[in-house]
């Protein structure tokens, strides 16, 4: 009988390591994916939506599309996963039976969790959140812009001083530039966490005037007032307020009780196993890892779980390690942009923005459906 | 004034900018002139906490290493 391997979640990182099993045990092996959605969504895509740059049949496509034939989709949600049993329970009734769990369920999104924001701010980290800020862009006149982050840990750390960049570059090309401010609202006193990024991305600040609110971290927002709170006690009134909102983990890993105070899987740095069980793993923004929550993590996290899982099931002993590598790109704006590649033991020394890093995310933006779920870029190369 | 220690955050482990934030986020639920505790491995977190305590005027009453582990005493001003 083939190892039962269940994957919760059809994100990059569930996709790939349920591709790369199969590839890489056929018969051996029956993985089953788990989706409440069936809906594969490209999420670096938000802020390009958000803007007016993509479109948002461009975002997402139908899970089945991408898996391997002999891997199975269950588009249900998942309610639990019980180790001592071995199963994960349906929302609509039913379980499935596992020997190996790969919890890859991402993040969710608790808006509810701030004051004020949801009738107060804008983001672009969903679908019709992207949609919403692209709507107030549209019909925006003018103003102060205020840009910040409402929570810790967020997906994708660069995409605050991304939106600045990009929406004044907006601002610009429709004359609407010297009518308004743009001001990043930073948890520390620099523009990213990463100071080598940091010190590449503030002159570009100041040479576009982009302004820098230091040591800001949200606390609420009064809508009717039209400002943002911190908690370090300031307050920063807004037309127009774009923020990203809190996260967590997901659901089906709190009611596991798989989860840290913040639903996060405890997981381990090199082998990915989560919660010290044997045959359990985490992949992507589930985990409790300090590293970057982003595509790109799981994307370099999902080779590994599916090797180690393919050991155990061959009876092998697992080799591969995870070294923290991330590599993500950083839009300055002007069609230029510049990359962070890094892991656990090498901070990143990011070039200066050129057209060359701007087009190369464009292309990675292109080919992702047809080359990362797949497993078709070479681990090397990406 | 008495640096007795009110609170206690354990912060090792985590990377920037998660020891600031949390530190921001204990601060509001203080008194004026409790203390803060805290430990942290994050060798980022030095300059960070010297430059919030000056930014938001809570004081930075100590600062030690040791085997690794920095700890910040921070006075709630």
């Amino acid at each position: 009988m083939p190892a039962r391997v269940v994957v919760l979640g059809g994100g990059v990182g569930g996709t790939l390591a349920a591709n790369l099993l199969d590839k890489e045990l056929g018969r051996d092996v029956h993985v089953t994916v788990v989706d409440p959605t069936g809906m594969h969504v490209y999420q670096p895509g938000f802020l390009y939506l958000a803007l007016g740059q993509a479109q948002g049949r461009w975002l997402a496509r139908d899970e089945r599309t991408l898996l391997r034939r002999n891997v199975e989709l269950a588009v249900e949600a998942a309610t639990r996963a019980d180790l001592s049993a071995g199963t994960v329970a349906l929302e609509h009734g039913g379980s499935i039976p596992f020997d190996h769990l790969v919890i890859a369920t991402g993040a969710r999104l608790v808006r509810d969790s701030v004051p004020g924001l949801i009738e107060g701010s804008f983001d672009f980290y969903s679908m019709d959140g992207a949609l919403r800020l692209r709507e107030a862009l549209r019909t925006f006149r003018g103003g102060r812009i205020a840009v910040g982050i409402a929570g810790i840990p967020y997906k994708c750390p660069p995409a605050p001083v991304e939106f600045v960049f990009m929406v004044d570059e907006l601002l610009r090309k429709r004359g609407l530039r010297e009518r308004s401010e743009v001001t990043l609202l930073s948890p520390l006193n620099r523009a990213f966490t990463i100071e080598s990024a940091s010190k590449l991305v503030q002159p570009l600040m100041d040479e576009r005037g982009i302004r820098l609110e230091t040591f800001f971290n949200v606390e609420s927002v009064d809508p009717s007032a039209g400002s943002v709170l911190s908690l370090e006690g300031e307050k920063f009134d807004y037309d127009l307020l774009v923020l990203v909102p809190p996260h967590r983990g997901q659901q089906v890993v709190e009611e596991s009780r798989l989860g840290d105070a913040g639903g996060w899987v405890p997981t381990d740095r090199a082998t990915l196993q989560a919660g010290g069980c044997e045959n359990m793993f985490a992949i992507g923004d589930a985990t409790n890892l300090p590293i970057s929550k982003s595509g790109s993590t799981a994307h370099f996290e999902a080779p590994v779980v599916a090797s180690r899982i393919a050991s155990l099931i061959r009876g092998t002993a697992p080799k591969a390690n995870y070294g923290g590598r991330v590599m993500c790109f950083l839009e300055t704006g002007n069609r230029k942009a510049t990359a962070l590649r890094f892991d656990y033991e090498h901070p990143p020394t990011p070039p200066q923005p050129s057209v060359l890093w701007h087009s190369a995310k464009w292309m990675f933006n292109r080919l992702y459906w047809e080359t990362v779920p797949q497993g078709r870029i070479p681990e090397r190369a990406a | 004034m008495e640096t007795t220690v009110t609170k206690t955050l354990d912060l090792r482990g985590f990377s920037c900018p998660i020891p600031i934030v949390k530190t921001a986020q204990a601060m509001k639920t203080m008194a004026s002139a409790e203390v803060l505790e805290v430990l942290a491995t994050d060798p980022g977190s030095v300059p960070d906490f010297i430059a919030w305590s000056k930014s938001t005027g809570n004081e930075l009453v100590e600062r030690t290493e040791d085997g690794g582990v920095y700890r910040f005493v921070l006075r709630k001003r």
